[in-house]
């Protein structure tokens, strides 16, 4: 049987087939579902936007530049006190630029990252409560970088207040962070925001930070900018709620949206990582989201990446990029573009090839009729990148998780480790510990499709029921997992009842 | 009569931007009031406007050393010691 591959074209179709690249797989912007069912006018918009696909996020990067210190209000999720370079999240930066510095930074990232499109203002506070800055920011790349595209995220507070100036920099996307619609819930999830000259806590701060990002919400759509909204999953606080807001926002013209699981370790000092409150499993937030795109093209490549991030989504070369190695840079600006326009158009047609080499046929009518009743089956991979089967299991530190069912094969997310299984040749097993979370980590999955995978941690992974599978090393994932899914069926491992089996084994 | 800032400060640049008076600028290693410029906002605004914006508990204090946002009035989170 032949399954289609059920990709995001939501951006443009070029940009998805290469499933996974610098991110490892698939997992920075949206996924490809999402992209796909956008319309053509948006999917031609952020067809190179590595954010918005899980494919252009191969080929194109994206840079954050951190001039927006400061913030108006508090979420519970986040804590401002630290920066350590080893933490990716979102509000964390290792140095604040001046709106000089930025620019000095765009130019030398473009220059040496040809393939970097995308340019946002992230924070570390709120860049629309540090307007002088960002604006200032905006100004100046519009004029002088008119090449890189410019996007720029915000708590929405001030967002109202800001739109005019927005649609004048020629800023396509605009993100907004909204986690509730309901005033009650927010005042769980924000202690107090600065509003009128006042700090203003409790119920009566989240309603006023609501109605400014949903009226924001409604000006940018009336003025033709690019919505998309971010929501950050709390169990047992707006998990069932973000239902809701997913559908309000795509009524009111938000094109993508955006749920990510909150990050609450208590080593970060957040409140909400102090009093416990735990991050959703793998399968609650893919349930969630799930649950959403009946309504709503969803994303589900986030990185949740620092807000001074440069590269490819999942990798970081900010270090390549202090200040200091920035000033010892010589940029021709004019010369750059020149190179940048070539590269970019070769990376642009490669997308293209791989989209049409990558076509797969719809399920034939046999598969209908008498296998539509195989169960879906989850499928965790190693990548490199490039699309492929292409990482020992050992290496790898992410794994992308696919479903093949028989209305296809779909992306359904990414889950990391933090150290792979070998971290040096002589190191490899060291810890059992090591294996045990990957284990857990990719539980609900069935088979785990690598280049190679070694004795060792071959047994473990079939005694935790997960099938590892090295025979399709360096082919497309999609087609690997579609084969590896037809040789389930073959083996009759797809009834319900295979899979009750599976389940008490 | 003026506030000032302790070492706790992380530098987010807020106060600076809401003081009506310019009283605060960036030194080298965190924000500093001129005390000569703070008028802890009196016929400006009802609270003063930093410390209404600080995010840091602790981190503004008056002239007695008594901090306008105790611990755990602006993040909720006491510590055990405390609690």
């Amino acid at each position: 049987m032949k399954l289609p591959v059920l990709i995001d074209k939501t951006v443009s179709n070029p940009i998805e087939q290469q499933a996974s690249g610098g991110c490892s797989s698939g997992s920075c912007g949206s996924s490809q579902q999402a992209v796909n069912q956008l319309p053509a006018d948006i999917q031609a918009r952020v067809a190179d936007h590595p954010c918005f696909s899980e494919q252009a996020h191969h080929f194109f990067a994206r840079m954050h530049v951190a001039v927006a210190p400061a913030c108006n209000i508090q979420c519970n999720y986040c804590n401002r006190k630290y920066d350590c370079s080893n933490e990716s999240r979102p509000g964390v930066v290792s140095e604040v630029l001046s709106p000089d510095q930025a620019i000095q930074k765009v130019k030398a990232v473009a220059a040496s990252i040809p393939q970097m499109t995308v340019l946002g203002i992230a924070g570390p506070g709120d860049p629309l409560a540090n307007p002088e800055r960002t604006f200032e920011t905006f100004r100046r790349l519009s004029r002088e970088t008119p090449d890189i595209k410019l996007c720029v995220s915000t708590n929405g507070l001030n967002l109202p207040d800001c739109v005019e100036e927005l649609s004048q920099h020629n800023i396509e996307h605009v993100t907004i962070t909204i986690n509730c619609l309901d005033p009650e819930i927010g005042a769980r999830i924000y202690p107090w925001i600065f509003w009128n000259h006042k700090r203003v806590r409790g119920v009566e701060a989240a309603r006023i930070l609501i109605e400014q990002q949903q009226k924001g919400l409604e000006m940018l759509v009336a003025r033709g900018i690019l919505v998309k909204v971010n929501s950050v999953m709390i169990p047992g606080i707006n998990d069932q709620h973000l239902l809701e807001v997913s559908r309000v926002v795509k009524e009111k013209g938000a094109f993508l949206h955006n749920v990510m699981p909150i990050i609450a370790e208590p080593e970060h000092g957040t409140y909400f990582g102090l009093t416990g409150q735990r991050e959703p499993t793998h399968q609650e937030l893919q349930s969630l989201q799930d649950a959403c795109a009946g309504d709503m093209n969803m994303m589900r490549h986030c990185r949740q990446c620092r807000a001074d991030a440069v590269g490819l989504l999942g990798e970081d070369r900010g270090e390549e990029f202090t200040l200091e190695k920035i000033a010892a840079m010589d940029i021709d600006y004019d010369a750059a573009m020149e190179k940048r326009q070539q590269i970019q158009a070769q990376l642009l047609e490669q997308l293209h090839r791989q989209q049409a080499g990558g076509e797969v046929s719809l399920p034939d009518a046999t598969l209908c009729s008498s296998e539509a009743q195989s169960r879906p089956v989850l499928m965790a991979v190693a990548s490199k990148g490039g699309g492929l089967v292409n990482q020992h299991f050992g290496h790898a530190t992410e794994f992308l998780i696919y479903e093949a069912s028989p209305q296809g094969v779909r992306f359904v997310g990414h889950r990391s480790v933090d150290k792979p299984y070998c971290e040096n040749s002589s190191s490899c097993g060291d810890g059992d510990s090591v294996l045990q979370t990957i284990l857990s980590k990719l539980k609900d999955c069935e088979m785990l499709l690598c280049s190679k995978v070694g004795y060792e941690p071959w047994s473990a992974l079939e005694d935790a029921g997960i099938q590892p599978d090295g025979s399709h090393a360096l082919e497309p994932i999609e087609d690997a997992i579609q084969a590896v899914y037809q040789e389930m069926a073959d083996k009759d491992l797809l009834s319900s009842e295979s899979e009750t089996q599976q389940q008490s084994a | 009569m003026a506030y000032e800032i302790v070492d706790s400060c992380v530098s987010c640049t807020a106060c600076a931007m809401v003081c009506p008076n310019d009283a605060i600028s960036e030194q080298d290693m965190q924000f500093v009031i001129d005390s000569t410029l703070c008028t802890e906002c009196a016929g400006d605004f009802d609270d003063p406007q930093c410390a209404s914006i600080c995010p840091v508990e602790g981190a503004i204090v008056d002239e007695l050393g008594y901090e306008l946002n105790p611990l755990g009035s602006l993040t909720g989170i006491i510590p055990l010691s405390a609690a």
